[in-house]
Order: structure tokens, then C-alpha cells, then sequence
């Protein structure tokens, strides 16, 4: 309490100075006019009374000093006195902070950015409540599983405290009249309770919801998708829609941050997995040989991975045994979710360590490119350092006023280096690499990147304000300041400069060749063989089951729609297929004959250029 | 906290406090600040307000060495007090018709100078014991 009130009237000494300067000579006065007078009672000539009194006082600028240091913030007074000088100094010449400053900009700012990506796609876990107990229960490196393989390791898992499901789909979703394409995920029934997620709106769908397949006409909206295309709604809940034709009403609305259980992409619409037959107009639920679901499973408290690896090692046992014909050489990994399954993981991992292993190169550089700089200056300043060591200032409070500046740089580039790397991170969150998909890179940045730049940012400038200490504590300030910066020739044979020059070379020289390895890379996998020609091929997307045809009827509709595209003025070729080369491949039409068509329609089809 | 600091180190006050040397030694001078502080809590608990002269004058008087040499170091810790709520001042006229600065005991610093009172007494009887201790009482 005491120290508390002290604190807070040295805060505000701190702000109002002059007045207590005031009170304190005033004070002083009276002492040796008492005082004075005293000794003019005790007989002492006047002179000799008045010089008597100062005497006893003691050393008066000694004792302001005290006064001063007891009544403000002794610390932050000289920090700002020092951080005011520096910010003189530093305006005096605007071309060595200009430099600096954006030198490391921009080692700072390709720090934030890579950095950001490293937590977005690394370090955070998946966004729901204890998000670091989620797992990805795969297959080797293959996120895949059956759906009757899920079921079984759902009911009979003792390590989980729930395991859910999950497939990516496309969908026609009808509010109005005409079918919008969008983007969903089929999930489990358990899907967002395992994930301990709340709705925004509404409610979610339950296991309880499920009775048998095609039994839970109930949609969950994303919240993007309910910005988007309901205008934020509330009345939304409980409307029918027709999700390819069948009728659903919707249920809920997700969460805001809540985007699935995989990082890349964000989905429109949650429908359950067990209208998978009416979804997608056939049903891969009942077929054991059937890879296409993804599961996800809550790692129960007090379970160690191995112990969940031990354990579904059992259950493959099992299923092997029982299901031989499907299940052959059936085990299971656990991996982080996120990046498609984990089966991305590695890679992306590996990236991400490359680029931040790059980045902490670039700042390094540029630390050493402003320790010769930094040098070169104090060499330039070394009689004004002189002339304040003579004048009795102490070595330490010399440092601290260079380490100021060196800091203040350094702060200053890391304000523009984080306001370049969240301009270029928005950017690439919203950036969607292919048309259509709902596929991003959220890696906006967050706290924990200011944190990072802002430590980034210290460790910098005490690194390259720390290399001219030496230059300016071995120095003789008599020499100082007869010679001026002559004085510091002899030191040049320390030579830090030298080194810095090297270090500074070797880092340019290992950061110019693997940008130039990069690139070359990037050019020769544009120009690869794939096999067909490219050029001039056009590409048109559609899913006949948004519009309720199914069965016998799509042949039918193909072939007209072929023609109809065949038709088309300038069209020298038409074929359809159900995957296109170099596409992710999870967009399906199914039950056609025709993928053979498709690619010879890309080795023949040419557009003619019609001008 | 910072009076308990002083009181650990009151003792080798009496044998070495020569305040001139001391002025670059934090430990001494902490030692120096708190038995003053003490003192001048005292000083104005019997004689009531006072300005900082009459404060130095009546300590002087009564420890003789302490505050002959340095009256101003007097000061300090009188801010100090007065920034812990122990005392507090206004202006007034002094005896010879000037203004001065006049200090006095706050109900917090009388509080204050009981604790310290009795801490520094106990203190003081537990060293006199020791230093009445013989040979033959340990044995």
C-alpha cells in the first residue's frame, strides 16, 4: 500500500517537475536563512555566519540530485531523456535511419509473415475447445477410412472420447428456385458435439438426430456462408431449403472461427453423413471397401498417444480377422489435423521450417549490415562520447544512451515491418489459390505474432547496438578528444567491421542462391511435360445431381449436353470427364462412362481463337 | 519493506556512519535513510509541526554526530515520508516572518513510528542479550 502510494507520487512528480524543483530551493533557502541567523546569534561575523550555514548544509547539488532521484521515476525519466536525445540524434541524419529502419523492415516484417504462417499452420492446434486432444485417425499417411471400418472404431474404442466423421462434398444448395454449387461437409452425427462446438444460431445436429440413412433433413449453415447468401438472417432457422432437390430445414448456424476440422478449407454448409445417398445420389456408407471418410476422434484424458495407437492396433487386429476380404493389412496412425488429415503435415511442415530457416537469415543479415553501420557511426560520434566521459558521465549511462538508439531503430522498423507483413497476410488469407474452391491460407496474424516481432525487434537491436560497446568502452577519451574519430584508427584492427563484412557475404550469399534454386524450380514445373497440351483447353464444371438427375438419367443428359457444347461456334472438341489432370480430384460426377473421352478431349480439343 | 531493510542494518549505523563516505554506498546510505526516517518520525510525534530546519536542529541536538556534517541529506527522506503518506506538509510563516515548509505526523505515520518503535525495541533487547551472554552460559 505504501510502496503503491509511493509509486503513484513519484508518477505524477515525474509529470510535473518545474513546481517541485521550486518548493525544493525554496526549502533549501529557509534551511540556511534559519540557519544563518543562528550563527549571527552565536557571534559569527555575517560572511563567516552564511558560509558556515552552507557548510553544514552539505553539498547542495549533491542533495538535489537525491531529492530528485527520491521524488520521480529516476529509470524512466532518464530513459525518455535518452530515448529524446537519440530520436535528435536520429533526425540529424535522416539517410542512415532511413536505411535502417527499412532494412529491417524488412528482416522483421519476413519474419512476422513466415512466422505467421508457421502458427497458423503449425504451432496453433484446430480451433475448438481443447484442440490440442484432437487427432486424425488414419490409415498410414492416408487420411481415408470406410464408413463401416468408422463404426466400429466409434463403438468400440476405449481411448476416445469420441471419434466422428467427416467427407468433403459438393453440393447444389436451393433457396430460391435455382441451385447455388456450394461447398459442404458430410460429417457424423457426433461430428460437432466430440468438437465441444457451440452454435451461433440454433442448434447443431446430433447422434440422436440419426435413425438409419437418409433420416436427418437438418443443415448447418457456416457463418460465412449465412453472412453471405442470408444477410445474417436470424429468421433463417427452421426454413426449408432443397439440398440437390431433397428437402432439409436448417438447423443452425456455426460459430464464426469455426470452419471444420481442416485448415485449408472452409465449407458453406454441414449436412449429415447419413443422407449421403441423397446427397450425392449413391450410397458408399454400407461398402467396407470403400475409403472416402475422414475421422477425427478427442484423445481421452489421461491417454497417451502410444496407448491410443496400442489400443486401435487391437481393433485392426479384429477387423481383420472378421472382415478378411476388405480389411487386409488394415492399421492406424494418429496425426494433427488440419492439413487434409495429416497427410500434408510433413510437407508443410518442412516448408514452413525451410522459409522461417530463411527468414532468421535475411534478419541476421541485415542485423549484421546495421552492426557495421552502427560502428562506422559511433567511430564518427567518438568525440562527442569523449567529451561526455571527461565531463564525468559514467561508461554505463553512454551504453544505455547507444543501446536506446540502436533500440529505437530497431522498434521503428518493426512498427513498418508489421505493418507490411499484415497488409501481405490479409492478402493471402483471402487469396483463393483455385477458382471455385473454397480453399485458403488463414493465417491472419495474431497476438502471439506482434509478440514475436516485437521481441524480434529487441533481441535486434541489442544485437547490432551491442557491437560498437566495445569501440566506446576501450577507448582513452583523453585520445578521444584530442584526435577526434582519429582516435579509433588504431581499434580498426579489432576489425569487427571485417567480420560483420563476412558474416554479411555469407549470408547473401546462401539467401541469393536458394531464392535462385526456388525459382528455377518453380520455372521448370510450369513448364513440365504433363503429357497432354494445355493450351487453349477450357474447362466447364458441373454436377448433374444438384439438379436431381440421377441414375439412367445422366448418360442422357451428357450426351445432349456434350452436343450442345460440341454446338458451340469456335469448339473443336468436347468431352466430359468425371476428374480433370491436375485438379485436387474430389470433385466427382459419378457413374459415367466417359473418362477415357475426357482426356482425349484435352490432347485434341483446341479452341479456336475467335476475334 | 524498505523500513525493515534499515532496521537490519541499524546496528552497524552506530559504529560507521560517517555520511559523507557513504553517499556512494546504497546499502549504508538505505541504513542512514531509515534510522533518520525513524528520527524524524519521532521528532515531530513529541514537538508537533516543525520545518525542515528545526527537525535538523533537534536532531542534531539529540545524536549529536549524526546530522552535523550533511543537514541536507535531511531532506530526502523527508520527501520520501511524505510520498508514504507517513507525514505531511504545508507552508507557513517561519519565526523570522519568512515562508517555510511545515512537516507533521499523519495518523499513518504515527502508526508507522509504533511498529517501528517496537520492532527496533525488540531488536535492540535481543543484540543486549547477546552481547550479556558469557562463556560459561553456553556451555
Amino acid at each position: 500500500m505504501r510502496f503503491l502510494r509511493r509509486f503513484i507520487a513519484r508518477l505524477s512528480n515525474s509529470v510535473t517537475k518545474r513546481r517541485e524543483d521550486e518548493r525544493m530551493r525554496e526549502e533549501i533557502e529557509e534551511h540556511l536563512a534559519l540557519q544563518t541567523a543562528e550563527n549571527l546569534r552565536a557571534g559569527l561575523p555575517p560572511a563567516e555566519a552564511r558560509r558556515q550555514a552552507v557548510l553544514k548544509f552539505g553539498a547542495v547539488e549533491a542533495i538535489k540530485e537525491d531529492y530528485r532521484a527520491e521524488r520521480g521515476m529516476l529509470f524512466i525519466e532518464n530513459l525518455l531523456q535518452d530515448s529524446r536525445y537519440a530520436l535528435r540524434m536520429l533526425r540529424k541524419s535522416p539517410g542512415f535511419t532511413l536505411i535502417a529502419i527499412v532494412t529491417l523492415a524488412l528482416g522483421i516484417g519476413a519474419n512476422a509473415v513466415v512466422f505467421s504462417l508457421l502458427n497458423g499452420l503449425v504451432l496453433r492446434p484446430i480451433n475448438v475447445p481443447g484442440g490440442k486432444d484432437i487427432y486424425q485417425i488414419e490409415q498410414g499417411k492416408d487420411p481415408s477410412q470406410s464408413y463401416p471400418n468408422y463404426l466400429d472404431i466409434r463403438d468400440r474404442n476405449r481411448a476416445f472420447d469420441g471419434v466422428a466423421a467427416y467427407e468433403i462434398e459438393r453440393a447444389g444448395l436451393d433457396t430460391n428456385g435455382t441451385p447455388d454449387p456450394i461447398w459442404i461437409y458430410e460429417t457424423s452425427g457426433n461430428y460437432f458435439d466430440m468438437l465441444r462446438v457451440q452454435p451461433f444460431l440454433g442448434r447443431f445436429f446430433h447422434l440422436s438426430d440419426e435413425h438409419g440413412f437418409n433420416s436427418s433433413p437438418y443443415l448447418v449453415l457456416s457463418y460465412g456462408y449465412w453472412q453471405s447468401h442470408f444477410q445474417g438472417d436470424r429468421g433463417v432457422i427452421g426454413r426449408v431449403v432443397r439440398l440437390n432437390r431433397h428437402v432439409y430445414s436448417i438447423a443452425g448456424v456455426a460459430p464464426p472461427d469455426f470452419r471444420g476440422t481442416e485448415i485449408f478449407y472452409s465449407p458453406d454448409v454441414f449436412a449429415p453423413i447419413v443422407d449421403q445417398e441423397q446427397i450425392e445420389g449413391l450410397n458408399s456408407l454400407t461398402d467396407r471397401g470403400n475409403n472416402t471418410t475422414w475421422l477425427v476422434g478427442r484423445l481421452k484424458s489421461g491417454v497417451t498417444v502410444s496407448q491410443a495407437k496400442a489400443h486401435l492396433d487391437s481393433i485392426a487386429a479384429v477387423l481383420i480377422k472378421t472382415y478378411p476380404k476388405n480389411d487386409e493389412g488394415l492399421h492406424f496412425a494418429l496425426g494433427r489435423p488440419g492439413l487434409v488429415g495429416d497427410s500434408l503435415g510433413g510437407p508443410v511442415r518442412a516448408f514452413v521450417a525451410g522459409l522461417m530457416l530463411l527468414a532468421g537469415l535475411i534478419l541476421l543479415a541485415a542485423c549484421a549490415n546495421l552492426g557495421s553501420l552502427f560502428s562506422a557511426r559511433a567511430a564518427d560520434r567518438w568525440r562527442e562520447v569523449a567529451l561526455r566521459l571527461a565531463l564525468g558521465s559514467s561508461r554505463g549511462r553512454i551504453l544505455r544512451q547507444l543501446l536506446t538508439e540502436a533500440v529505437l531503430v530497431s522498434l521503428g522498423g518493426a512498427a513498418l515491418g508489421i505493418a507490411g507483413s499484415i497488409a501481405l497476410l490479409r492478402a493471402l488469407s483471402a487469396w483463393q489459390p483455385i477458382p471455385d474452391s473454397p480453399i485458403n491460407v488463414p493465417v491472419s496474424p495474431d497476438a502471439m505474432t506482434y509478440v514475436f516481432a516485437l521481441l524480434l525487434a529487441l533481441l535486434s537491436g541489442l544485437l547490432f547496438g551491442l557491437i560498437p560497446v566495445r569501440q566506446v568502452m576501450r577507448a582513452n577519451p583523453y585520445q578521444g578528444i584530442k584526435q577526434g574519430s582519429d582516435a579509433l584508427a588504431g581499434m580498426r584492427r579489432l576489425s569487427v567491421r571485417d567480420v560483420l563484412l563476412a558474416l554479411q557475404i555469407a549470408l547473401c550469399a546462401v539467401l541469393v542462391t536458394s531464392s535462385l534454386v526456388a525459382v528455377r524450380g518453380m520455372v521448370r514445373s510450369l513448364h513440365s511435360n504433363f503429357g497432354f497440351d494445355p493450351r487453349n483447353a477450357m474447362q466447364v464444371d458441373t454436377d448433374l445431381s444438384m439438379s436431381g438427375f440421377s441414375g439412367d438419367q445422366l448418360p442422357v443428359v451428357q450426351r445432349r449436353l456434350l452436343e450442345a457444347v460440341s454446338g458451340i461456334p469456335g469448339v473443336t472438341a468436347a468431352g466430359i470427364s468425371n476428374r480433370v489432370p491436375l485438379n485436387l480430384g474430389w470433385a466427382g460426377s459419378f457413374g459415367l462412362p466417359g473418362q477415357h473421352h475426357g482426356l482425349q478431349a484435352l490432347q485434341q480439343g483446341r479452341r479456336r481463337h475467335s476475334i | 519493506m524498505l523500513l525493515t531493510q534499515w532496521r537490519c542494518g541499524i546496528l552497524l549505523l552506530v559504529t560507521q556512519m560517517s555520511i559523507g563516505e557513504t553517499r556512494h554506498m546504497k546499502p549504508k546510505r538505505d541504513v542512514q535513510q531509515g534510522t533518520l526516517a525513524l528520527m524524524v518520525l519521532k521528532t515531530l510525534d513529541v514537538l508537533g509541526p516543525l520545518h525542515g530546519y528545526g527537525v535538523a536542529r533537534r536532531i542534531e541536538q539529540i545524536s549529536g554526530e549524526m546530522l552535523s556534517v550533511n543537514q541536507g541529506t535531511l531532506y530526502p527522506v523527508l520527501l520520501r515520508l511524505e510520498q508514504e503518506g507517513a507525514i505531511a506538509s504545508e507552508w507557513a510563516p517561519s519565526e523570522n516572518n519568512r515562508r517555510a515548509r511545515f512537516y507533521r505526523l499523519t495518523r499513518a505515520g504515527h502508526k508507522l513510528l509504533e511498529a517501528e518503535k517496537r520492532d527496533w525495541e525488540q531488536a535492540a533487547a535481543i543484540i543486549t542479550r547477546f552481547f550479556e551472554v558469557k562463556v560459561e552460559d553456553l556451555s
